[in-house]
């Protein structure tokens, strides 16, 4: 009836709606009783353990980096490291801190969400949630959104500041500059705005984060391979998509004069 | 009462079911039959609400399932225990929670769901496993679970999807003789899709077989038995040869 192509592009507007669908029916079951607050906890927790290690780790190692880069960067330019805290902080905050903490939460929770959820879809366990009088919207994706637009917002926060002190250690003891001197250039441009710039973007990654992990779990099929398919595409769309708009919600920002 | 109509439902070019007709009479226990793929899962799972027809009607108990509401449809599905194929226990939850499941939507106290929980376990013959994760169970005994956890709410209907399928023989007539006795003590209807004979035979009151989306004959087993349409006459005689043909499209997947 249709050849290749259209089918393609019919097969993309049905996700597409599907997936508005989704969120739709997350968002409006968040406000609707009875509400579900252990699972809520419960996933919050999982997510908050799971990701803190990683987050810290990777936050710490890329403010190091950066630290160093500007140091010599600026080094041989001026022939003294100028501004390596506010270069640091200012990337950390605005961009790395939110982006990196989606990324490595993305390979960590979203991978996890999906692979969780697939499972009990093609095991037949969300059916039999359903038969036996629970909304699967309800019980399985509204607490999982819950905790990461909760969490995730404050696992990037937590990775701003170690982000910043790892940026502080190569200053002082690798750079040789002053603690006074890091500190000042840190905190005499920060105003709340560019917190407030990272922070935004990253309730969005988290939706984005969510909601992937959520549809893509939602609609696995096919067996124990199935579920692995689902995941890979979950993490991959999920990065896509937050590098993607990462761009248009910081020209936004930047319009709204937030940062 | 069950009532199908004329139900259709397909998957892309697969049109599984094609215009069913099945009437269920409370206190039977209705056998369909038919082969892998032919749609008895399907058609299950449009008794329970998890399909809709795409035309065509299911009615339980004269509630016609495609034109409630969500908190309506739940109410016809607390009537309604289903056994899944492969048990669908829930892995993050205990054995106990598992059979809990329904009935913390139904306003009871911690008490009696507790005792409620016990009884359902003790008459699938696992007491006292309350505590134990259904990763740690065989096979054999998370049917039993899965069977426990169905009947926890006194459905009135009892679906079964192939209750006896990877089983050992011996088990398998433990499963019989749970179904027959779920029948004669609870009173329950019960929907049973098998291929397995054997159980056919020994739970049924009443035989339907399902082939190309559609019933093709029901009957009592012993008209089943001596039906003259030889598609029924290969499927319990389980020869390769007759009318039924296997459709290879369906591999190709
Ligand atoms: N959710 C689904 N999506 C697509 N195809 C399906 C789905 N469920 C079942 N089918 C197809 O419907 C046909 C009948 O399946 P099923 O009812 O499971 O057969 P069985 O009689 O063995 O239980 C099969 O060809 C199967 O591939
Ligand atoms: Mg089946």
């Amino acid at each position: 009836m249709f050849n290749k192509t259209e089918e393609k592009i019919i097969e993309l507007l049905n996700s597409l709606a599907s997936s508005f669908i989704l969120v739709y029916k997350t968002i409006i079951s968040c406000f609707m009783k009875p509400f579900e607050t252990n699972l809520v906890i419960y996933q919050m927790v999982g997510i908050g353990l799971r990701s803190l290690p990683v987050t810290i780790l990777t936050s710490f190692s890329v403010g190091m980096v950066l630290a160093l880069q500007a140091g010599y960067s600026a080094m041989y330019v001026f022939n003294e490291p100028l501004y390596v805290g506010t270069i640091v902080t200012f990337s950390i905050i605005k961009e790395l801190g939110p982006v990196l903490t989606a990324t490595v939460i993305t390979g960590r929770v979203g991978a996890a969400i999906t692979a969780e959820l697939g499972t009990m879809k093609v095991t037949e366990q969300i059916d039999a949630l359903y038969t036996l009088g629970t909304n699967p919207v309800k019980y399985l994706a509204v607490p999982r959104f819950l905790a990461c637009i909760t969490m995730i917002p404050i696992l990037a926060t937590i990775a701003n500041i170690f982000g910043v002190v790892g940026g502080f250690v190569v200053s002082r003891y690798k750079l040789d500059i002053p603690s006074t001197v890091y500190w000042t250039d840190t905190l005499d441009f920060l105003k709340i705005d560019d917190f407030f710039h990272g922070f935004i973007k990253s309730v969005f990654f988290a939706a984005i984060i969510a909601f992937v992990a959520i549809y893509k779990g939602f609609g696995t099929k096919g067996g124990a391979e199935g579920v692995g398919k689902a995941t890979t595409q979950a993490v991959v769309t999920t990065l896509v998509l937050i590098l993607v708009i990462d761009y248009f919600l910081s020209a936004l920002l930047v319009a709204l004069r937030i940062g | 009462m069950i009532k199908i109509e004329n139900v259709h439902k397909h998957f892309n070019e697969n049109y599984v079911l094609r215009g069913v007709n099945l009437e269920v009479k409370d206190g039977e226990t209705l056998t369909i039959i038919g082969g892998s793929g032919s749609g008895k899962t399907v058609l299950l799972r449009h008794i329970v609400g998890l399909f809709l027809a795409e035309r065509g009607t299911v009615e339980v108990d004269g509630i016609n399932l495609g034109a409630v509401r969500e908190h309506e449809l739940h109410e016809v599905q607390k009537k309604i225990g289903f056994l899944f194929q492969d048990g669908a226990l829930f892995d993050s939850l205990s054995v106990g929670e598992n059979v809990a499941f329904g009935l913390r939507y139904m306003n009871l106290s911690e008490q009696v769901i507790h005792k409620k929980v016990s009884e359902c376990l003790m008459h699938v013959g696992l007491a006292g496993i309350e505590s134990v994760r259904p990763s740690e169970l065989s096979g054999g005994m998370k049917k039993r679970v899965a069977l426990a956890r169905a009947i926890a709410r006194d459905p009135k209907y009892m679906l079964y999807d192939e209750p006896t399928t990877g089983l050992d023989p011996i088990f398998s007539d433990v499963i019989n003789e749970l179904i027959l006795d779920l029948q004669k003590n609870l009173k329950m209807t019960s929907i049973v899709v098998t291929h397995d004979l054997k159980s056919v035979y020994k739970v049924s009151n009443r035989i339907a077989m399902l082939l190309e989306g559609k019933i093709i004959e029901t009957g009592t087993p012993d008209e089943i038995k001596n039906s003259v349409n030889p598609s029924v006459q290969q499927f319990i005689n389980g020869s390769s040869k007759g009318p039924i043909k296997l459709k290879i499209k369906e591999y190709q997947e």
